[in-house]
């Protein structure tokens, strides 16, 4: 009986300890992919600012009511535009930089599969 | 002829890169909040700072032909700057609704005995997350608001006299 409860409680305090690690990653998440509007150059994650203190209360609650990370992103863009995501949604404003580095890469791939078969062609005549 | 060709490409590459980070050193990379005048403020509800029993929301507001909702603390310097124009604000067309953010109660009752009270309405922020919900980043921060609650216009930083003179204009 005493290894069951022993056993019982273990499993318990597991499945609660996967769990708030499994809340904690997707936290972290969404604070890294926010930035911080106070301090530059730094993501909600790493700042300690009083708005990014504020910001990360916020997203918990949110969190906690069931809302999804595309509503909490929904959200803050809605209250503070998309400046605040890192990652902005995809719009005709940044097509440009979702394909610019798609592009540079095919259009350099062929640049240098080209150079590669042009010198081999001279090499061989 | 084809090597011809390869410098081409890569020259036009490097003239396309040059002008992107051209355009790039124009841009200005501060967090501006022009993009947000336009949109509606929804989903409030303000707690009184003095009375837990009091409260506003949308609905209030809506009565209202233009608002303007002004966040400060008694901590807060800039705050006392720009407190003469909202006293002059309340003697015109105008309702001000005055949320304390992140401040003790009697210290903000003090601030307000000090300069003057110039509210139709002072709220509470105790943690700060009423203004995620206003889209505020720091404090003194106002945001001027119509009957729609579209926000017209929103002001970081102290109320100045050109500040000032700009609502007056929107107002009239």
């Amino acid at each position: 009986m005493k290894i069951k409860i022993f056993l019982f409680i273990a499993y318990v305090l597991t499945v609660t300890h996967v769990q708030t690690n499994d809340s904690q990653t997707k936290l972290l998440k969404v604070y890294k992919n926010l930035r911080c509007l106070v301090c530059q150059g730094q993501s909600i994650a790493d700042s300690n600012s009083d708005f990014a203190i504020t910001i990360k209360l916020v997203i918990q609650d949110q969190f906690n009511e069931g809302r999804t990370e595309d509503e909490v992103y929904n959200f803050l863009t809605s209250k503070y535009g998309e400046w605040i995501v890192y990652k902005p949604t995809f719009s005709k404003g940044n097509l440009l930089l979702w394909f610019l580095p798609y592009f540079v890469f095919i259009t350099g791939g062929l640049i240098i599969f080209f150079i590669i078969k042009k010198s081999k062609y001279n090499k061989d005549n | 002829m084809n090597i011809s060709i390869f410098k081409i490409i890569i020259f036009s590459f490097a003239i396309f890169f040059l002008f992107i980070f051209w355009q790039g050193l124009k841009k200005n990379n501060n967090y501006d909040t022009k993009r947000l005048i336009g949109s509606r403020i929804s989903n409030f509800q303000l707690i009184g700072m003095n009375n837990d029993d009091q409260y506003i929301s949308e609905d209030n507001l809506k009565k209202n032909q233009f608002t303007l909702i002004n966040f400060f603390a008694s901590w807060c310097s800039p705050c006392r700057t720009e407190h003469k124009y909202l006293l002059n604000l309340s003697n015109k067309k105008i309702k001000l609704i005055g949320i304390n953010f992140k401040d003790k109660k009697n210290n903000a009752n003090n601030f307000l005995k000090e300069l003057g009270n110039p509210y139709d309405f002072v709220g509470k922020d105790v943690d700060g997350k009423i203004s995620i919900l206003f889209g505020v980043y720091g404090i003194p921060e106002s945001i001027l608001v119509d009957s729609n609650l579209t926000v017209i216009k929103k002001i970081v930083g102290p109320i100045d006299q050109t500040q000032y003179d700009k609502i007056l204009k929107l107002i009239q």
